[in-house]
């Protein structure tokens, strides 16, 4: 398993959710990725991707005008 | 045991692409979404910049349909493709800067190539023909078919029974029987078969989210391509920032953007290294971004015309700071423009 960080920062929806789905290709199933943003709509967009596309959202992080959502590859 | 068929539905997030894939969903075909992502579809984006916006419950409205259809959903960004189509559309433009025709030929072919690539078996879009002027109408819609290279691949299920049979008609993949003849502008037919199917949340109208049908958002598009000598050539960077502040143009070589509250502020702080920035220093105002070549006067005038945003309006004399591109900062003091002083010809 491994971790990593994609910055979305300064990018508003839905191109950090786009980001967020390209990254996903290059990992494997368990694999974390922290995805920092600075638009709010990310913490109803990325989940709401997650679950149709079968990832799991295992973290959400708000404050200071930056949003940290941390997901799990799913299969 | 027949094999499952595969469709990929383009989802816009309004209702008719919704019933489209509902449609052929409930003949049993494995249905996924496509959503493409030109720059304009910005309806997310406004919400993000401005603050007095936040208070309304945001969702992408493309990803919360595949979650109510329990589809898959891919996005995929087309702004940099996506420029040929806005810059020269073969069909031309509808009442404001909108290439509708040219944008649908041009997703219907992208949807094309993902099913090539990922072995799906044909296309649905949410399309009724006679309900939009431009690009669903009857003729429009061989015209779809054929320059977008789907041809017989392109199914559309709301409906189908006016137009000739498909590919997946005629192989038995679906069932044109249970397709539908909907034409025209009204939504009746739509919400009945929504109603029809449960949906009794959907997003309303059926306008889609692209700025280019907006007529302030086109003038600043057109405004932007003929100060820059008719280049057409445009970045993200410039999409977005047509979306924020007003904008004023009091001379063909320089505009002005000035935020019209803290969100579009916010926002405009990002691009802070790219422009001359404007603010009042005594009072409360509006930071302003100066896109051009401005001389020594015209920076007196954006000064001025800043002063006229901030409270200190009806001041004497307001102290506003210009910061360079390259950091660099002086202050001057101005009298702020009355409000009859700013020509309407300037306001964009």
């Amino acid at each position: 398993m491994t971790r990593e960080t994609l910055n979305a920062r300064r990018l508003l929806c839905p191109l950090p959710v786009i980001r967020t789905q390209d990254k996903v290709k290059q990992l494997k199933v368990g694999d974390q990725l922290e995805v920092i943003c600075t638009d709010p709509g990310v913490m109803q967009d990325i989940p709401a991707w997650c679950r149709i596309n079968g990832h799991k959202v295992l973290e959400t992080v708000s404050g200071d005008h930056e949003y940290i959502i941390i997901l799990e590859v799913g299969g | 045991m027949s094999k499952q068929r595969k469709a990929v539905a383009l989802i816009s997030g309004g209702l008719d692409s919704m019933l489209a894939a509902k449609t052929i969903m409930e003949q049993g075909v494995h249905v996924e979404g496509i959503n493409f992502f030109t720059g304009f579809c910005v309806e997310g984006h406004t919400h993000a910049i401005r603050a007095q916006d936040k208070a309304k419950p945001k969702r992408n409205n493309s990803l919360w349909v595949a979650e109510q259809l329990g589809i898959k959903l891919h996005i995929v960004d087309v702004i940099e493709e996506y420029k040929k189509v806005l810059i020269n559309p073969k069909h031309g433009y509808g009442a404001n800067m909108n290439p509708c025709l040219d944008c649908k030929i041009f997703m219907v072919n992208k949807a094309k190539q993902w099913l090539v690539e990922n072995d799906f078996d044909f296309i649905i879009t949410g399309e009724v023909i006679g309900q939009r002027p431009m690009s669903q109408r009857k003729a429009t819609m061989p015209i779809i078919s054929q320059q977008s290279g789907a041809d017989d691949l392109l199914l559309r299920p709301l409906c189908a029974k006016n137009l000739p049979e498909t590919l997946p008609e005629r192989e038995g993949w679906v069932d044109r029987e249970k397709l539908h003849e909907i034409t025209g502008r009204s939504r009746k037919p739509q919400m009945a078969l929504a109603k029809q199917f449960g949906f009794d949340d959907y997003a309303q109208p059926a306008g889609g989210c692209c700025f280019l049908t907006d007529a302030s958002y086109s003038a600043k598009l057109v405004d932007l391509w003929k100060a820059r000598d008719g280049d057409k050539e445009y970045d993200l960077d410039d999409v977005m920032l047509l979306k924020v502040g007003r904008h004023i143009r009091p001379e063909q070589h320089f505009k002005l953007i000035v935020a019209r509250e803290e969100g579009e502020e916010r926002f405009m702080q990002g691009y802070k290294k790219d422009f001359i920035t404007l603010k009042c220093i005594d009072y409360p105002g509006a930071l302003t971004l100066v896109d051009g070549t401005p001389s020594a006067e015209d920076l007196f005038t954006a000064a001025r015309i800043t002063a006229r945003y901030g409270q200190g309006r009806n001041a004497e004399q307001v102290d506003v700071r210009i910061i360079g591109k390259d950091g660099s900062e002086r202050i001057i003091q101005v009298k702020p423009f009355a409000a009859d002083e700013i020509p309407q010809a300037w306001l964009i």
